[in-house]
């Protein structure tokens, strides 16, 4: 790559990239994102490559970033026609070669149906993707992480150029404070506001940190912006660094990413080569270089204090704020950290224009960026819903267009699963019943019932999840996380853990609400930091839409979800055709009976794991619960 | 005794610099498959840092183990998604069959068992990572199979 040396030579760059890419060439898109890795896409990639190869055709064969719809994988997408196959496997690489894209002919077992069985040809029309508005994620799918010509070729550091070419800092703050953008990662504070803070700060040098420490269970989407676009991300660092006066930058990524720290860490040298990043960048006299640091699994790290503790060296545990790191940061100097997918949207700020970016979104911030939501939001879309993945939307979508159009709605609807929850914002969020499903999503809205934003986990839960049990699992993941400095979060979350797994073994006692809501109060307001005063939340969310669940607990030993094990018994009913399908799976033969009469299912042998449910075909397998325990098997 | 050669490289690779702690400690457990004691004390010893400051972090970050781990390291993500896709009960099954519980190491030597708090593969839950690699929308009933693929003996893998 050659060297830009003025922000002028790098325009010119871009778009010799730009003119070089014909979009009508013959692409073959296969996703090399983790979710498709995982089901087979690397082989799959260098097989269609040596295919290609040996047949001397002329076609590019692309290992793209996540396309989001990772349940499919993997996914492949032949350009220009945007034909979309999913589940593909090495063996269907010569059909494809030979029917699709020789003779445009579409192999019917490789495309998308949904549950009503209707096919869809390309990518774009699936409801998964039809509703999303992709803004972050709009070239995964279509770039090489791993090539930086790629992402010049698609507008790739063109914002750089021009904020470089014709702003001063002071512009950029201001742009970035009008557009609205508030902090993916959790918080919500507006992001030029930061900026601003850090800007003014005093300090003979200043930091900026890039926080990919995505600690939340169940959400992923820093993963795939990182390892599927990491120019973008760097692009954005870049132009903060610039524009907060920043020079040198840390990327605080998770050790569980190989392959976002691969792909970053390539994107940095190249970065280096093409002049955007070290000293004296595009000649401008502007000089910034970015580090990554890895993770050390610590949930806690992802709260800017212990994320800064940890680079330091230290333990990751978060300290009184203020000051806030913008003031006192990374040692000790100020400090500016945003995430992921908050650097990611900076470039298109740049390119598209404030009036763009505002046009998305709820709320008006043209006097206060706090006065609403702007742009759009990535959500892992994940638990007991049809389409998993990543999904990006507007702000202000409602919930039931995300779980029932994108997400295609509950698993196992036709078996009668029915909606019961969704859960947001991580292990410090909340859980939205079903009368909030036409509730807009935004910062403000999910705040107002009781959860929040986060980092963008959405988890979808039916009517067999406990929602006890839900409470119980993110209390005592909290309780290994929590640091143990401060005792609310540490003590309040040890009690809490302590009187949750007593009630999910059904010994609840009825003053167990009473004290937890009373720990909640406390924790919420005297914790140190955010783990600590949003850690009830799941507790106090459920315990206000779902109260009766945790009554049912105490009263009758009752769990509603049918989950909880010391309080269910599988029970074979005579819709039984001793089919003999549950006596073979069971793993501790609890189950007898001869082929073709009703089985019988032994009690002191059954470990329920649920396996003899899951096989039966016939609905034969009912969960007992409470008193029916008693009334069917006299127990 | 442990062979301390690939410490002092990975050191080395760092020149001396003291803010790279955990990226040493990553390093070290990487190629011992634990953090050994003598290796911590040739960190101490090296990059002049106190004894409380490596075990401090040792002991804080969950990435690091203090005790030998097994040939193959079965992960298993207890995620948010994972866990409501049934992961206790596929952690359950894991143990079951091992004979081992959550972070032990089987008597054999071939296998421990450890959980993770996510992987980032939530659309594929419930998940199991053996050594690395993935395995996707695994049931409770389909661990035998998988856990079968790393019990052959060297030289058959």
């Amino acid at each position: 790559m050659e060297k830009a040396t003025t922000p002028q030579a790098l325009l010119q760059i871009i778009e010799k990239h730009e003119k070089a890419r014909d979009p009508n060439a013959v692409r073959i898109s296969v996703c090399g994102g983790t979710g498709c890795k995982a089901s087979g896409a690397g082989p799959l990639i260098e097989a269609f490559r040596k295919e290609i190869a040996d047949r001397k055709l002329d076609v590019e064969v692309i290992s793209t970033g996540c396309h989001g719809f990772c349940e499919r994988g993997p996914l492949v997408v032949l350009h220009p026609t945007g034909v979309f196959y999913q589940k593909v496997k090495i063996k269907d690489i010569p059909e494809i070669l030979e029917k699709t894209l020789d003779k445009g002919e579409l192999i019917p077992r490789l495309q998308y149906r949904d549950e009503n069985r209707q096919v869809y040809v390309k990518e774009k029309e699936v409801p998964f993707y039809k509703d999303q508005e992709r803004i972050v994620f709009a070239m995964n799918g279509h770039i090489d992480p791993t090539r930086l010509d790629h992402y010049l070729s698609m507008q790739g550091y063109r914002a750089l150029a021009t904020v470089l070419a014709k702003h001063k800092p002071e512009e950029i703050v201001e742009m970035v404070i009008k557009s609205g953008l508030r902090g993916r990662g959790g918080g919500g504070f507006p992001t030029g506001l930061k900026w601003k803070f850090t800007r003014e700060a005093e300090g003979d040098k200043k930091y900026l940190i890039c926080n990919a420490d995505e600690g939340d269970p169940g959400a992923f989407m820093d993963r795939s912006v990182l390892e599927g676009n990491p120019h973008l991300v760097l692009e954005g660092m870049i132009i903060g660094a610039f524009a907060v006066g920043a020079s040198e930058g840390y990327v605080y990524v998770r050790n569980e990413y190989p392959m976002a720290i691969e792909h970053l860490q390539l994107a940095i040298t190249q970065a280096r080569e093409l002049g955007v990043l070290g000293q004296n960048i595009l000649g401008t006299g502007f000089s910034f270089d970015v580090k990554i640091n890895r993770g050390g699994g610590a949930f806690v790290c992802g709260e800017e204090t212990a994320l800064i503790a940890s680079i330091e060296g230290r333990r990751g545990m978060p300290r009184t704020r203020p000051p806030f790191p913008a003031k006192k940061g990374l040692w000790g100097k100020p400090t500016d950290i945003n995430n992921v997918e908050t650097w990611a949207n900076v470039p298109y700020i740049i390119n598209r224009g404030v009036d763009w970016f505002t046009s998305i979104g709820t709320g008006d911030v043209s006097k206060s960026p706090f006065g609403g939501s702007k742009g759009t939001k990535i959500f892992s879309l994940v638990g007991k819903v049809n389409n998993t993945g990543l999904v990006e939307v507007p702000m202000g979508i409602p919930l039931r267009k995300i779980v029932f159009d994108i997400g295609g709605g509950i698993k196992g609807a036709k078996k009668g699963r029915t909606f019961k929850a969704v859960q947001t914002g991580g292990p410090s969020g909340g859980c939205i019943p079903d009368k909030y499903l036409d509730h807009p999503v935004d910062f403000d809205e999910l705040s107002k019932l009781g959860s929040m934003m986060g980092s963008g986990g959405m988890i979808v839960m039916d009517d067999h999840t406990c929602m006890v049990e839900v409470a119980r699992y993110f209390v005592d993941f909290l309780k290994e996380e929590s640091c143990g400095k401060c005792t609310p979060c540490r003590e309040g979350l040890r009690r809490m853990s302590e009187i949750l797994n007593r009630m999910v073994r059904g010994q609840g006692r009825t003053e167990d609400l009473a004290v937890l809501e009373d720990l909640g109060a406390v924790m919420k307001d005297a914790s140190l930091c955010q783990l600590g005063s949003t850690a009830a939340n799941p507790v106090l969310s459920t315990l206000q839409y779902f109260r009766s669940e945790y009554e049912n607990h105490i009263a009758t030993g009752l769990c509603d979800g049918r989950q909880c094990i010391d309080l269910i018994r599988y029970h074979i009913t005579d819709a039984c055709t001793g089919c003999t399908i549950c006596a073979k799976k069971c793993p501790t033969q609890a189950i007898t009976g001869e082929n073709k009469q009703l089985h019988v299912l032994d009690q002191s042998k059954c470990v329920r794991c649920g396996v003899c449910y899951d096989a039966c075909n016939f609905n034969a397998i009912s969960i007992l619960s409470g008193t029916e325990i008693r009334e069917k098997l006299g127990e | 005794m442990v062979d301390l050669t690939a410490v002092d490289k990975i050191i080395e690779g760092y020149h001396g610099d003291k803010t790279a702690i955990l990226a040493i400690l990553q390093d070290i457990q990487a190629v011992y498959n634990y953090l050994p004691r003598e290796a911590m004390m040739r960190v101490v010893e090296k990059l002049q840092v106190s004894t409380t400051q490596v075990s401090s972090l040792a002991t804080f970050f969950h990435a690091f183990s203090l005790k030998p781990r097994g040939k193959n390291i079965v992960t298993v993500c207890m995620g948010t998604a994972c866990h409501v896709r049934g992961a206790p009960r596929v952690l359950d099954e894991i143990e079951r069959q091992m004979g081992v519980k959550n972070q032990e190491t089987t008597p054999d030597g071939l296998f421990t068992v450890e959980t993770v708090n996510c992987v980032g593969a939530c659309a594929l839950g419930p998940l199991v990572m053996v050594n690395g690699n993935y395995h996707g929308n695994i049931a409770t009933s389909e661990v035998t199979e998988v856990l079968d693929q790393y019990r052959k003996p060297a030289g058959q893998a």
